[in-house]
């Protein structure tokens, strides 16, 4: 018997799965790729209201739920006062970072130095709160670059589609390919720079085909929206269409994903200044406190616990304020 | 199906020699490959450009890259900063390291999954909250100090393991580095396979199920479990590759020779062979781990076999 | 009486606040006899059913207060264990996408065999052979190659037969099919209809049919229930309730088909939107919509008249019932 009708969501089916199937050695923010995927999938939604009622209607509902989560409030307080500190570390640390005294070298807690100090005898807590400023910088830099990059060139692929989204498909599988870390050692063990700019770069040129492929499958599914076909029914030109009519809609799970991205690469500064290829004193950051830390761990772990519970928890509240704003926008767990 | 394992073995072609020329432009950003072959020493300009004119590196870098490659297709990978061909160390360090992943995959399919399926079943319950804090725990933790104080803890504190691992490397050494090198990705497993449960808990075939009157437990094992377990499988399977070139944290921390410990060496050397062999194997063990995720996927859903 | 729901009040527990889905139904269906469900969606047709199948979503859902008689017996008093062994194999339902309904990693034949397995104990080859027998009773042809198929494999309309084919597969006294041609091409639905009042009449089940298609219900049904935010408005056999309804409801239903005897006149529409479950309207919740409103149908609950006028029982929730069957 013939069979009339063909099963429609099947290549989308295959590329969904291909998708999380692959984001293997992005190393760091797999997950939150995977989980993006279906929110991706669920935002394309069944009623497409209009452009601008769903856009609006989306993020007004996603904010009215979080202003009610407490998890997006908790992770939203840290993120806030993570971000004064690093524009302004005095008010709360009154020391020098740099000021370090030797003979203190190991020493544990004592009055005016609650964290006590560091292997060259400097202050853990005052170096605890600057590194955030690096660290901070680090991450929303990185991530600022990567969701540009990456955006831009995996949205204008999902929308032109063709030759030239799949010469980025297989550029990004490229990419893919190469583990992070190992990139990170070949690329910046000749850096000799002690800036910030060398590690941003790296992650900035490692990262971007991430947040490419999920603002890629973002556009594609907003582009099957009815209201959006219907506006291309109607004329509109190509700007216009990416601007009023995808872009708002296909934004959400990049944003979601570029968000917890932002932890981890905090993370990734700290593990690449561990295999020594990543900030150099006298920067001040988290990642050189606990790779320096390492090697008296045994000794005084104080040391390590100090720099790496801050580093924890601030990686925790970005992670989480993603997890947060997805859930919010994701109308099937409602 | 064969049409689908041809287009994605094409797919993979330029992917291969798209990254293996990424990371040999790469090498040739890091240093001067000249300079770590005399050893520790300062090469006479000289020798340097007999060597040069013996490697090749007069020529421009796509001709270098093509020699390369030419000679890694009839098994010449080079040679290594100590003078031994880079399959040898390949030789020693490749069985190590699958031995690590091979831990880290059982710890992903075994905790993983299982704490996946819990929670997904139990959302909103205590167990359901728990794990979830547990996973950003190990997510928010950079993975080498997760190593680091493991090894404090278990290795130097309590004594119940031994900090470093010995050259051989036996499984019984590596189940701790191997659960290290996991711990990420278990964690990604138990949320990911909590989301696909949760999700796939209100598909209506499985209310179909219930309306059928199968008992709960066939309910979850054949209904429920094999659609959420899709997307799964195929993140471990891609996993493969990843574990084995993350691996270099966690060769680090407890001392085992394998492939990351090589590269790192490599690395540190400048020995341009060693670490353009080893990445090329990775990419190649990452292409095939995906193209065996593929047939995997096809094998699990008839959607995709049938296509 | 095969199946008897007495006073059936069904929550949901959300967010927003609790939902009201069925506020005290009565109904009930005998063995070889149709129950036509009609109404909206979210007037508490499908929730219903769902109570009696027992496979309702608890939480968020809760029966608060209640009887579902099934030959005599309250299910609601069972345990979860018996009510497993009455579902598949005495009760059993057909959805309506059968697509999403189907498991698509399974083939067919095994989601067939399945009952068999697990209600008979019977083994994987006899239960497939089974299988092959019920893809031919419900005529799908050439069962026996396609029995190790997937569902994507087959059209909208073979899917539905084998929905249809699994609540048969134990011959169960009671079927409830929910929407079962609502997803099906229109020269479809009518073949699928068919074969599933043939199968009914063969095997002398009770059907309880839950529909908004009053097109529908005409050829099948014995009799009907109108339900309206989680109430029965209106209850009575089929041809009385197509000749004169005694609810407003009714009414806007019948007036808003299409028919071809008033081809050019503008097509009646109940004005107004379905009833908001988390704010039911007190008094009747018909009356923000009904044209028949005064100020009684504001604070008064009607209570299922007795509007017998005929020898066959009928009832209805309007406090104006005899208005709108007269009128």
């Amino acid at each position: 018997m013939p069979e009339p009708e063909p099963f429609e969501p099947l290549e989308s089916y295959g590329e969904e799965g291909r998708a999380i199937a692959s984001t293997g050695a992005g190393g760091a923010s797999d997950l939150a790729t995977a989980e993006a995927e279906t929110l991706e999938k669920n935002l394309g939604g069944p009623e497409g209201a209009g452009p601008d009622k769903k856009a609006r209607s989306l993020w007004s509902d996603a904010w009215h739920d979080l202003r009610r989560n407490p998890v997006f409030i908790i992770s939203g307080l840290v993120i806030l006062f993570l971000v004064i500190i690093s524009i302004w570390p005095q008010l709360i640390a009154s020391g020098d970072p740099l000021d370090c005294d030797l003979s203190k070298a190991q020493e544990g807690s004592q009055p005016g130095h609650p964290f006590g100090f560091n292997g060259q005898g400097c202050d853990v807590y005052t170096r605890t709160v600057y590194g955030a400023r690096t660290s901070v910088t680090v991450g929303v830099l990185a991530t600022v670059g990567v969701a540009i990059l990456g955006g831009i060139l995996g949205g204008l692929a999902g929308f032109f589609g063709g030759a030239w989204d799949g010469f980025l498909s297989r550029i990004t599988d490229v990419f893919f390919a190469i583990p992070v870390v190992l990139g990170g050692l070949v690329l910046l063990s000749v850096v000799t720079s002690s800036t910030v700019w060398p590690v941003i770069g790296f992650m900035v040129l490692l990262g971007w085909p991430q947040l490419s492929r999920i603002a890629r499958g973002s556009v594609i599914t907003a582009k099957q929206n009815d209201y959006v076909q219907a506006a291309r029914a109607l004329g509109a030109s190509n700007s216009r269409m990416l601007l009023r009519h995808i872009t708002p809609n296909a934004i959400a799970p990049v944003i979601v994903v570029a968000t917890i991205a932002l932890g981890t690469y905090i993370s990734l500064e700290a593990t690449l200044s561990y295999l020594g290829v990543g900030l150099k004193p006298p920067t001040v950051s988290w990642g050189i406190d606990i790779s320096s830390a390492s090697q008296y761990i045994r000794n005084a772990p104080h040391m390590l616990l100090w720099p790496a519970g801050a580093l924890a928890i601030t990686v925790l509240a970005f992670i989480m304020l993603g997890d947060a704003v997805r859930d919010a926008l994701d109308p099937k767990l409602r | 199906m064969g049409r689908y394992v041809i287009r994605r073995l094409l797919q993979m072609i330029p992917v291969f020699f798209g990254a293996t020329l990424l990371i040999f432009l790469m090498v040739n950003v890091m240093g001067d490959p000249i300079a770590g072959l005399c050893g520790d020493r300062q090469c006479d300009p000289a020798t340097a450009a007999q060597l040069e004119k013996e490697f090749g590196l007069d020529k421009p870098l796509w001709q270098q890259y093509l020699t390369y490659m030419g000679n890694v297709f009839t098994g010449d990978f080079g040679t290594a900063f100590n003078g031994q061909p880079v399959t040898e160390l390949m030789a020693s360090a490749f069985p190590v390291t699958i031995r690590l992943t091979i831990v880290a995959i059982f710890f992903e399919i075994l905790i993983g999954i299982s704490l996946g399926v819990v929670t997904g079943l139990k959302r909103g319950r205590p167990v359901d909250t728990t794990v979830l804090l547990l996973t950003l725990v190990v997510l928010s933790v950079p993975t080498f100090v997760t190593g680091l104080l493991i090894q404090l803890l278990l290795g130097v504190k309590w004594g119940w393991i031994k900090p470093a691992v010995s050259p051989e490397a036996p499984f019984s050494e590596l189940i701790v580095p191997g659960l290290v090198l996991a711990s990420v990705s278990l964690a990604y497993v138990t949320r990911l396979t909590r989301t696909s449960i949760a999700e796939n808990k209100r598909a209506d075939y499985v209310r179909t199920a219930v309306a059928k009157g199968l008992p709960r437990r066939r309910v979850i094992s054949r209904h429920l479990l094999r659609n959420s377990l899709i997307p799964v499988v195929t993140f471990i399977g891609a996993d493969i590759g990843a574990l084995m070139g993350g691996a270099i944290v966690t060769e680090r921390i407890f001392n085992i020779h394998g492939v990351g410990y090589q590269l790192y060496q490599g690395i540190v050397r400048q020995n341009t062979q060693t670490v353009v062999g080893f990445v090329t194997i990775l990419v190649l063990i990452f292409l095939l781990a995906n193209l065996l995720v593929d047939l995997l996927y096809a094998v699990l859903d008839p959607r995709i076999r049938y296509a | 009486m095969l199946l008897e729901v007495r006073d059936l009040h069904v929550e949901f527990h959300t967010r927003d606040g609790v939902a009201k889905a069925v506020n005290g139904v009565d109904y009930s269906v005998n063995a070889g006899e149709t129950l036509a469900v009609l109404g909206e969606s979210g007037s508490g047709k499908s929730v219903t059913a769902q109570a009696v199948m027992g496979i309702l979503d608890i939480p968020p859902g809760k029966i608060t207060q209640g009887e579902i008689l099934f030959q005599g017996q309250d299910l609601l008093k069972l345990k979860e264990e018996e009510r497993r062994k009455i579902r598949g194999a005495k009760m059993a339902m057909v959805f309506q996408d059968a697509l999403s309904s189907l498991n698509p990693v399974v083939s067919v034949g095994d989601q067939l065999g399945e009952m068999f397995q697990v209600h008979k104990g019977m083994s994987r080859k006899d239960s497939r052979a089974k299988a092959v027998e019920l893809m031919d009773r419900v005529r799908i042809p050439a069962a026996k190659e396609r029995v190790g198929q997937y569902p994507h494999q087959f059209s909208g309309g073979m899917r539905q037969r084998i929905m249809i084919a699994m609540a048969l597969a134990l011959e169960p006294e009671l079927i409830i099919a929910d929407e079962p041609t609502t997803a099906l091409d229109v020269t479809v639905q009518a073949q699928v209809m068919d074969l599933l009042a043939e199968l009914q009449r063969e095997l002398n089940m009770g059907l309880i049919l839950i529909t908004h298609d009053l097109g529908v219900v005409a050829d099948v049904a014995d009799k009907i229930a109108v339900m309206y935010a989680g109430r029965i408005v209106e209850r009575a056999p089929v041809h009385e309730i197509y000749k004169a309804p005694a609810h407003p409801y009714t009414k806007g239903l019948l007036e808003s088909i299409p028919r071809l005897d008033q081809k050019g006149q503008e097509l009646y529409a109940i004005k107004g939107l379905p009833p908001n479950l988390l704010a039911i309207p007190p008094g009747c919740a018909f009356n923000p919509r009904c044209p028949l409103a005064r100020d009684r149908c504001r604070t008064d609950v009607p209570p299922l008249y007795d509007v017998t006028e005929s020898p066959v029982k009928r009832a209805s929730a309007c406090h104006f019932w005899k208005e709108c069957l007269h009128g």
